[in-house]
């Protein structure tokens, strides 16, 4: 079979390593690198918590979060998960919608909803850590 | 079903958060949630969530495996198809399961 070009690429862009993107294989990497994270930190969660959410006292689950390695647990869950979450909802809008005023609608009240929500958990999971919600009259 | 057990799960996130705020914010709210959460409704809730939870991981590690390169033929996915949906039920039930027992109802 005579040879039939298959790669249109120059020599430069294949040296360059970029296709007609240029960029993107980061968030490629962020989404498997966070599905792997979550994959251990969701099941440590509620694994750790589950005994304490149990009880009708919210002194159980105060408890919890003063201890700095679920605190820093939490914290790392929170991010990481509203991060994948963004990727993931943000791939789901790209491919389904194609009404440009709709797509970039809907793209940027994901982003704010995904790191507003992600702001807030992690407020209150350093409240819940520093604080003890408990003398607010619980 | 990858991209729908998703969507159940940015709601449930959401929802984390919410108790998470709940917690920090009006913690002598808290008895009214654990009500709620222990209510029929409540449990349900909970139940799918784990079930979307698990689902979703189990077919997450097949796509990871499928961007690795691997099993891509349609007997191996369809293999690995039904390994999802009985992990995806193994693990909610042995989940609850653990959860009922250290509520003591087991």
């Amino acid at each position: 079979m005579s040879a039939v070009k298959t790669k249109f690429q120059t020599p430069l862009a294949r040296a360059k390593g970029h296709g007609a993107a240029h960029s993107g294989v980061a968030t490629w990497w962020a989404e498997r690198v966070t599905s792997a994270a979550l994959a251990i930190l969701l099941p440590w969660f509620v694994a750790s918590l589950v005994a304490a959410m149990l009880s009708s006292d919210v002194s159980q689950v105060a408890g919890w979060f003063a201890l700095p390695v679920n605190a820093v647990g939490m914290l790392a869950l929170v991010a990481i998960m509203f991060w994948h979450m963004k990727l993931g909802m943000q791939v789901i809008i790209e491919d389904y919608v194609h009404v440009n005023f709709w797509k970039y609608t809907l793209l940027f009240l994901n982003a704010a909803v995904c790191y507003g929500f992600m702001i807030l958990g992690l407020i209150c999971v350093l409240r819940l850590h520093f604080i003890d919600i408990t003398s607010f009259g619980a | 079903m990858h991209r729908f057990s998703g969507v159940a799960l940015y709601f449930g996130a959401v929802a984390l958060v919410l108790w998470l705020a709940l917690c920090a914010y009006y913690p002598a709210e808290y008895a009214k949630w654990h009500a709620l959460a222990i209510s029929p409704v409540g449990r349900v809730v909970l139940m799918g969530w784990t079930l979307a939870f698990f689902y979703h991981l189990a077919s997450g590690i097949r796509h990871l495996l499928w961007d690795m390169g691997k099993g891509f033929s349609l007997n191996a996915s369809n293999k690995a198809g039904w390994f999802i949906v009985f992990f995806t039920i193994a693990a909610t039930a042995g989940t609850w399961c653990y959860v009922y027992q250290q509520a003591g109802q087991l």
